[in-house]
């Protein structure tokens, strides 16, 4: 019983970042301080980076290249759009994992911030050159600061979920 | 600097190229394929049609369960927030109320006699009876506001039938599937409505901020509106019924800031309707 009771933990530890993933993107999780106007961030960047760059094996590309799908239905855009961001953000996640002898927080979180500020800059001009989509580029904008500045915060909660169970 | 060089395409290559025993696909792989659906998607074949159609079903149904939660949470708020403010709002509901019994009186008269006008001059506008419908999920994107909701083609729902909460106008349908279809809001960025402001019947665009009010565009001349103002569709286009009511002028938001009538955030059930304009 207690067997199994470990075993159940430790299988919902394992898929916690996936379920975090595709929780988000079906819920496009974004926080609303009405005050300050939209303060929004984006998690699927967060946990793709992430685990890209310390456990590539942990989400497989192809299970990030579905989440893209379901974000773009989810959010109305044409899909195949958010796949390819998720992907770029992938690329430079194992660029610097390959490049990288001795990890560190500030050198990851300085390419995390290279890879949100070219994804969104790739996803703005998709959107808007090849589908017309009017944009909002101050929300981006807010979104891209905040998203930078929860890395740490995120990059904390999972480094404490990787040491304790996998 | 070759040895440089050499190492930067040596990582590259391996970041888009190198899988290791447990992934599926390469990057490359995936990457190409996402262009591909991007391509196809910008294209509109008939194939790739259905298979987003079934694809928005399951989404849209998987994403409601998830999103009930939070749905719920921020309805438990809303709802605290309205028994907290009761009797204030009683107070205000009568004073209105009073008002608003007195304008009635005008307005039936006013109505008959509209209707009375276009029978003379032969203008026919058939509203039909309308679906109501559910907000499936109302999500708040970064680039589209939007709203999904729980009719479909199999419901008579149509691609440019309006949406409307309690009368007032709040989007226009821009994706039809076989049980679900999704709303794009007057709030979204993308979105310019036809309108007239009254008083003084203004012909102007409405448009979109992205945010939770709309704002007055495109006006011949410079226009110096009060907060009485009040903006309806003004049916140009065929679009949409003229004479619907959208929202108010709002100078303390912004100036020309439209103060939608609906609280776009907080929609539960909304009516679509076809609104077919005809002139004989």
């Amino acid at each position: 019983m207690v067997q199994k009771k470990i075993n159940f933990k430790a299988r919902l530890f394992k898929y916690l970042p996936l379920i975090l993933l595709y929780f988000s993107v079906l819920n496009e999780l974004d926080v609303d301080v009405p005050i300050f106007g939209l303060i929004s961030f984006n998690l699927p960047f967060i946990i793709i980076f992430y685990w890209s760059l310390k456990d590539p094996d942990h989400i497989g590309n192809g299970l990030i290249f579905i989440s893209g799908i379901f974000n773009d239905v989810t959010l109305g855009y044409p899909i195949g759009v958010s796949s390819f961001i998720y992907l770029t953000i992938i690329a430079f996640a194992s660029y610097l994992r390959n490049i990288t002898l001795r990890p560190n927080i500030y050198k990851d979180s300085i390419v995390f911030l290279i890879a949100i500020l070219f994804a969104n800059s790739v996803n703005a001009s998709i959107l808007s050159f090849i589908f017309s989509i009017e944009i909002n580029y101050f929300v981006i904008t807010v979104n891209i600061t905040f998203t930078f500045l929860l890395y740490f915060l995120f990059a904390r909660m999972f480094n404490y979920l990787k040491t304790t169970n996998i | 600097m070759a040895s440089g060089r050499d190492d930067f395409i040596i990582a590259v290559r391996s970041a888009f190229l190198k899988k290791s025993n447990k992934q599926q696909f390469s990057l490359l792989a995936l990457i190409l394929f996402s262009i591909f659906l991007i391509f196809l998607s910008n294209l509109n074949f008939v194939g790739i049609k259905y298979v987003k159609i079934t694809i928005n079903e399951v989404t849209y149904r998987l994403s409601a369960v998830i999103s009930y939660p939070e749905k719920k949470i921020n309805d438990s708020f809303s709802f605290l927030e309205e028994y907290f403010n009761v009797y204030k709002v009683n107070q205000n509901l009568k004073d209105e109320i009073d008002q608003l019994n007195i304008k009635n009186l005008n307005f039936i008269f006013l109505e008959n006699e509209n209707k009375k006008l276009k029978e003379i001059i032969g203008e026919n506008t058939n509203i039909s009876e309308g679906i109501i419908s559910k907000v499936l999920i109302d999500k708040d994107g970064q680039f589209l506001k939007s709203i999904i909701l729980n009719k479909g083609s199999k419901d008579g729902i149509k691609k440019g039938m309006v949406v409307l909460e309690k009368n007032y106008l709040v989007g226009q349908i821009i994706e039809v599937n076989f049980a679900t279809s999704r709303a794009i809001l007057i709030s979204d960025l993308n979105s310019n409505i036809p309108v007239v402001l009254e008083p003084g019947s203004f012909q102007s665009v409405l448009s979109g901020t992205g945010k939770e009010f709309g704002k007055i565009k495109y006006s011949k001349n410079k226009l110096i509106l009060d907060e009485e103002t009040i903006v309806y569709t003004s049916g140009l286009g065929g679009n949409f019924k003229a004479g619907l009511p959208v929202g108010k002028i709002n100078n303390e938001i912004e100036d020309l800031a439209v103060e939608f009538f609906s609280d776009l955030s907080q929609l539960s059930y909304v009516k679509v309707r076809s609104i077919e304009s005809n002139v004989d």
